[in-house]
Order: C-alpha cells, then sequence, then structure tokens
C-alpha cells in the first residue's frame, strides 16, 4: 500500500446516491482471481450498452475526465455486498480519493485497507464541488495531514479515524501491525473456552 | 453492582485481544471465518505471497457457492474462470488444510446456510466471512458481518481484526404478527422505515415480542437483511429456541460442554435495563406482505398499494432515485401492485432458501399450477436442505406445479453463475438485493416473502397472499 500525502488531481463527479457494489463492479466481472486489472469494468453497465458499446455520455467516458483522480458521488456510496473488488476497480482506473457525504461500512473499510482515500463532506460541500467539477479544468487538493478539501473558491476540513490516517500516510501493512501484538493472540487463545467449536 | 450491557457489547468484550485504549481500533479474536470462492483467491495468493500461514484452519470453513451452477453438475463447469476459482480455492484449501464442502459433498451449499445446518454457528461468537450477509449469522446471538478480502487475509493470517466499536441499535418489534405476513416482511418493513443507510455504523439486535415468536429460520431471514439497511451486523438473543435448534447438531457441543455452554449462551442476553444508542419501535400488527417497486430494498410498498410517485419524496436525492428506479424498472406510479406482471420467479438464496422457506411455500403451492409463460425455480441453499426437502416430497409439489427443481448455491440471488434474467424479464425474488443489473443485465427484479413469491408464480402476477387461495 502506497503512503498517501497530497492529492491534487481533477475530479468526476457522479451525483447519485445508494451507488452500489453491483454497479461499481458488476458480479461477472468478479470471477477473476488476480487482484490487479479490474479497471476497465468499472461502472461498466453505466459506461458500455448491452452490446459492449461505449456509452459517451458517461462521465468517465468523455475524454475531457480522463485524467480524474477523485470521484465525488452522492450519499450511502459503495452500499451492498462485501466485494473489495469495488474499490479495487475505482483504484485501478487511476481514482486516489471518493468524496461523498456518507459511505457503506465495509465499502469504507475496504478504502482504508487499500489505501484509497474515503472523504466524508456534507451534502452541501459535496453538491458545491459536484459543480465545481463540471469544470474539468477544476483541480481540487486533498491534504491528508491538514485534512483538508481545497479546490477553486472551496476548501473544507474532513474527519478520519487517527488510527486510519496514521496507516495511510505510512502506508502500513495491517496484518505487520497486529502480529506485533502476537503474544496477545497467543495469551487469548490459552483462555479460550473449550466449549467454542472447532472444525476438522 | 455492575453497569447493564447491551448483548453486542458483552460478545465483542468477551473477544478483545487487544484494547486499542480510544486511539486505536480494538483487536478482536475471531471463532469462525467461513470462506468461498469469489473474496478468497486474492487473499491467499497475498498470504503465500508473504510467507504467512494460515493461523487456526481448525476454526476456518469453506464451501463453494457464488458460481457454482445449480443444474447439470455432472458435466463440471463450463465457464472457464469460474471453474478456476472455485479450482483456486480447493487448491488453497488443501495446501492449508482447511475443511471444504466441495461440490459432490452433500454439506455444500452457501455459506449462509451452511454454518448454521452444522451447528457451528452458536450464541456467543465472532464469525466473519468475506460476504455482506455474513450478517445471518447473528440470528443465534453471535456478532457477525462481512469483510472484504484485505481483513479475509488478515484473519487467515492473525484469527483477529482491529475493529472500531459501531454503536447499538434496538429494533423492538412487538404484537402478534398477522396470518401471511412473515419474517421476510419484518425485515422489508424494517427497512422501508430505517432506509438503506439508517443502520450505518450500528450493530442492530432486533427484539420483542414478534422477535421471540419467530423460528430460527425466521430470525436468519431478519438478520440476514440488515445489511441492507447499512448494518453490518444485525443479532437476535439466543433463548430456547436457538438451543434447541442447535442441540445435537455436528459442531454443537456434546454431554458436559453442552449445559456449560447453554449457560455462557444465556448469560450473553442483554441485561435488564441495558442502554442502545437508538431504539426503533415496530407495531407488528402494522405489517403486511411487501413488494419492492425500485432497486434499493427500502422501495417497497405494501402488496396492496401502488407504485408510488416520485414527487411524493421530499429528499431531492430520494426523488431522482426514485425517477430513476421506475425507468430501470419500467412502472409508472400509481400501478397497482397487484397489476405487475412477472415473468421469472427465483425462490432460494441466503435469505430464504432454508428448508422452512421450502415447506411454506409447498404448503401453498400445492395442487396448482405456475401461471404458463411464468419461468419458476426453486434453488435449496444447501445440499441437506435439497435432501431434507425430497424426503419430505416437497420437491414433488414444487415439480408438478412446474418449477425447476435444481441444486445448493446462491445462483439467481447474485447471478454469478449461468442463473441469470434476460434483459427486461420481470422476477418475484425471494432474495434480497434489487439492484440494478443484479439479476442479470437489465433485469428487474421484486423482493417478496417465499409465499408472496409462490402465489405470484401460480397467478403471473403479485396477488395479496393474505387473501390468496
Amino acid at each position: 500500500m502506497e503512503p498517501i500525502s497530497v492529492i491534487t488531481g481533477q475530479m468526476a463527479p457522479l451525483p447519485r446516491a445508494n451507488v452500489d457494489t453491483d454497479a461499481i463492479i458488476p458480479k461477472q466481472y468478479l470471477k477473476r482471481v488476480e487482484r490487479s486489472g479490474f479497471g476497465p469494468f468499472l461502472f461498466y453497465e453505466w459506461a458500455y450498452d448491452e452490446e459492449g458499446e461505449m456509452i459517451p455520455d458517461f462521465i468517465l467516458n468523455q475524454p475531457d475526465y480522463g485524467a480524474a483522480e477523485v470521484l465525488v458521488s452522492g450519499p450511502n456510496f459503495g452500499s451492498g455486498s462485501s466485494r473489495e473488488h469495488a474499490p479495487w476497480s475505482i483504484e485501478d482506473r487511476g481514482f486516489k480519493a471518493i468524496i461523498a457525504p456518507s459511505f457503506a461500512d465495509i465499502f469504507y473499510n475496504n478504502c482504508i485497507n487499500i489505501g484509497l482515500l474515503p472523504i466524508v463532506l456534507g451534502d452541501e460541500d459535496v453538491a458545491t464541488l459536484t459543480q465545481i467539477a463540471d469544470d474539468p479544468d477544476n483541480l481540487v487538493t486533498i491534504d491528508l495531514e491538514d485534512q483538508t478539501v481545497a479546490t477553486i473558491g472551496f476548501e473544507a476540513h474532513f474527519q478520519i479515524d487517527p488510527f486510519a490516517k496514521h496507516r495511510l500516510r505510512n502506508g502500513l501493512d495491517n496484518i505487520a501491525l497486529t502480529l506485533e501484538h502476537g503474544e496477545a493472540i497467543n495469551d487469548y487463545e490459552q483462555a479460550r473456552p473449550a466449549i467454542k467449536p472447532t472444525l476438522g | 453492582m455492575t453497569t447493564p450491557r447491551t448483548m453486542y457489547e458483552k460478545i465483542w468484550n468477551d473477544h478483545v485481544v487487544r484494547d486499542g485504549g480510544g486511539s486505536e481500533p480494538d483487536l478482536l479474536y475471531i471463532d469462525l471465518h467461513l470462506v468461498h470462492e469469489v473474496t478468497s483467491p486474492q487473499a491467499f495468493e497475498s498470504l503465500d505471497l508473504s510467507g504467512r500461514t494460515v493461523r487456526r484452519p481448525d476454526l476456518t470453513l469453506a464451501t463453494i457457492d457464488h458460481g457454482v451452477p445449480t443444474e447439470g453438475r455432472e458435466l463440471g463447469i463450463k465457464d472457464p474462470l469460474s471453474k478456476k476459482q472455485i479450482d483456486t480455492l480447493i487448491a488453497n484449501c488443501r495446501k492449508h488444510n482447511i475443511e471444504l464442502y466441495d461440490i459432490s459433498d452433500i454439506r455444500q451449499g452457501i455459506v449462509h446456510v451452511i454454518g448454521p445446518e452444522q451447528g457451528v454457528t452458536q450464541p456467543g461468537m465472532t464469525i466473519v466471512c468475506g460476504d455482506s450477509h455474513t450478517s445471518t449469522h447473528g440470528a443465534f446471538g453471535a456478532l457477525a458481518f462481512g469483510i472484504g478480502t484485505s481483513e479475509v487475509e488478515h484473519v487467515l493470517a492473525t484469527q483477529t481484526l482491529p475493529q472500531t466499536r459501531p454503536k447499538s441499535m434496538a429494533v423492538n418489534v412487538n404484537g402478534t404478527l398477522p396470518t401471511g405476513v412473515t419474517a421476510k416482511d419484518i425485515i422489508l418493513g424494517i427497512i422501508n422505515r430505517i432506509g438503506v443507510a439508517g443502520g450505518t455504523g450500528y450493530v442492530i439486535e432486533y427484539r420483542g415480542s414478534t422477535i421471540e415468536a419467530l423460528s430460527m429460520a425466521g430470525r436468519m431471514t431478519i438478520c440476514n437483511m440488515s445489511i441492507e439497511g447499512g448494518a453490518r451486523a444485525g443479532m437476535i438473543a439466543p433463548d430456547e429456541t436457538t438451543f434447541e435448534y442447535l442441540k445435537d447438531r455436528n459442531y454443537a457441543p456434546k454431554g458436559d460442554h453442552w449445559n456449560a455452554a447453554v449457560n455462557y449462551w444465556k448469560s450473553i442476553r442483554t441485561d435488564e435495563g441495558a442502554e442502545f444508542d437508538v431504539e426503533v419501535n415496530i407495531d407488528a400488527t402494522d405489517l403486511t406482505p411487501y413488494v419492492s417497486w425500485g432497486t434499493n430494498p427500502a422501495q417497497t410498498v405494501s402488496v396492496t398499494d401502488v407504485v408510488p410517485d416520485p414527487n411524493e419524496f421530499d429528499d431531492p436525492l430520494e426523488r431522482d432515485a426514485a425517477v430513476r428506479s421506475l425507468a430501470y424498472m419500467d412502472l409508472e406510479a400509481g400501478t397497482a401492485i397487484t397489476e405487475i406482471p412477472i415473468d421469472r420467479v427465483f425462490f432460494g438464496s441466503c435469505t430464504n432458501g432454508r428448508i422452512e422457506d421450502l415447506r411454506a411455500g409447498a404448503a401453498l403451492l400445492e395442487g396448482k399450477k405456475v401461471k404458463e409463460g411464468v419461468h419458476a425455480m426453486v434453488v435449496p441453499g444447501s445440499g441437506l436442505v435439497k435432501l431434507q426437502a425430497e424426503e419430505e416430497g416437497l420437491d414433488i409439489i414444487f415439480k408438478n406445479a412446474g418449477f425447476e427443481w435444481r441444486d445448493a448455491g446462491c445462483s439467481m440471488c447474485l447471478g454469478m453463475n449461468p442463473d441469470i434474467l434476460m434483459p427486461g424479464e420481470r422476477c418475484a425474488s425471494t432474495s434480497n438485493r434489487n439492484f440494478e443489473g443484479r439479476q442479470g443485465r437489465n433485469g428487474r427484479t421484486h423482493l417478496v416473502s417465499p409465499e408472496m413469491a409462490v402465489a405470484a408464480a401460480v397467478e403471473g402476477h403479485f396477488v395479496d397472499v393474505r387473501e390468496w387461495k
């Protein structure tokens, strides 16, 4: 996981509520066993018609937004399944952050775990950013250390869990962090009640 | 005197390996990790690449459910990608010594059906799986939630997960459930009231006399759909119904351990006077059979109602969502729900694919025929559910009526296998999600109870099952 400090880039506005994981990456693309390469299938059924022809109006198909690195969307973004393929596909398409009024819990955790920055801003701030993003030349700057989002005539502060921030800023492997507490895990297992089921 | 605690707090506290002290997440021990073919291959690969091993294969159980075909299995898996994914799981389980219910195993089935069926899902446990419907297991008084693939790898490697403590919500449902109104209608009614994000950041405990009167199957249906209201976990206190269900199951405690376990299970119930962050009260006598009209599980109305007018919604985003939903669903505002014709019926899934669901469906269907032109199928939740149904002759009732009788799997709930809707097809589905494209590109899903699905299959359109003969 790459450390994040400052992200400066183009925004892509997707002003819809409840963008679900089936929309982000339809199930027919969940069959791959690889970790990368999901980007071409991002929002597939909004981006391509039934014949597989590109739908030119869709925001991510517009050449002007070809370099977008920050997705700006509606509340309850990432609702639905636990598929990490959803944030993988967003990341693989070149996005580094998502700004929305709220996120679904599992999706939010998945983003933190892969180093894709989820940013919660108020409804009005997101609406303002969506308008600003209508001009693809307006870049946004996200500073994780200061917890700020800034663009032309706009600046907002965002909240993030301090430990999640620490991990994102340093690109830390969560498993390695947990394994530092190996002794505590051993102790817990020693004291675990015998009534708990084991398999095999 | 100690402060009264909720069940969720007790289970959480019992699993803290390391207290994060507020500045870091707590590290929780995981009692059971369920694994399937879709969300695990990248986790195993990364585990191998970092030279780590599976810490507790004996607390890990795998099955094949999402991509498996539900007919013609003897011919093998035709889809090369699904085959590779399934073969990868088989190889990973073999390599890491993880118990796997393979396709040929009678115990194979949907991951959230097999855990309870084998008795490996028990009260007081922490249970995770790379699947959002892991909340199902909360029906036993377990803290069970869905995780992503990075977390799957984390649990494989450490048998723990760092977690920030969610808030607690009590959903109190009291009163006698009207005839023809089911557990599915309770949860659809709850989601309609709290909204698809109403439970975000919360663990829900479903409480009250209506919940207590439900069978384990009904409780699982309710907890299953917690995530459709945004809550990662939903739970129901264990009681005699729970103990009766678990006794003598394969992995249930035996002998002296049984009594010790029951005592522990009783101790985890929410204490009298414990406070929840939020409480929601629902009168069961207000509930009716529900049908979803839109593309999220909160977009439902009573079967006696009409498709709503988007202008009725005050919130502009909800209004826009309703306009989009109606366009996708090809429905007009004001249309009576009972006038909506259907093409397909899907009976199954981790929401409603258990033996009790099949019994309820078959009881209504006996002696009737599926309407000409309607394609209906039953996909039992596990091989054992299928076998049990066949021993009871339920398969004959379904088949005589014109339903296809399939093998166990997730099937058309999410359409990762060949069971999908064709563009424009409209389906009465006992599953949990009606998202755009969920059951097949441009397919139209209406979420209903098993009873409502069967009645719709016979009539070719939705009917009020309370009055249907």
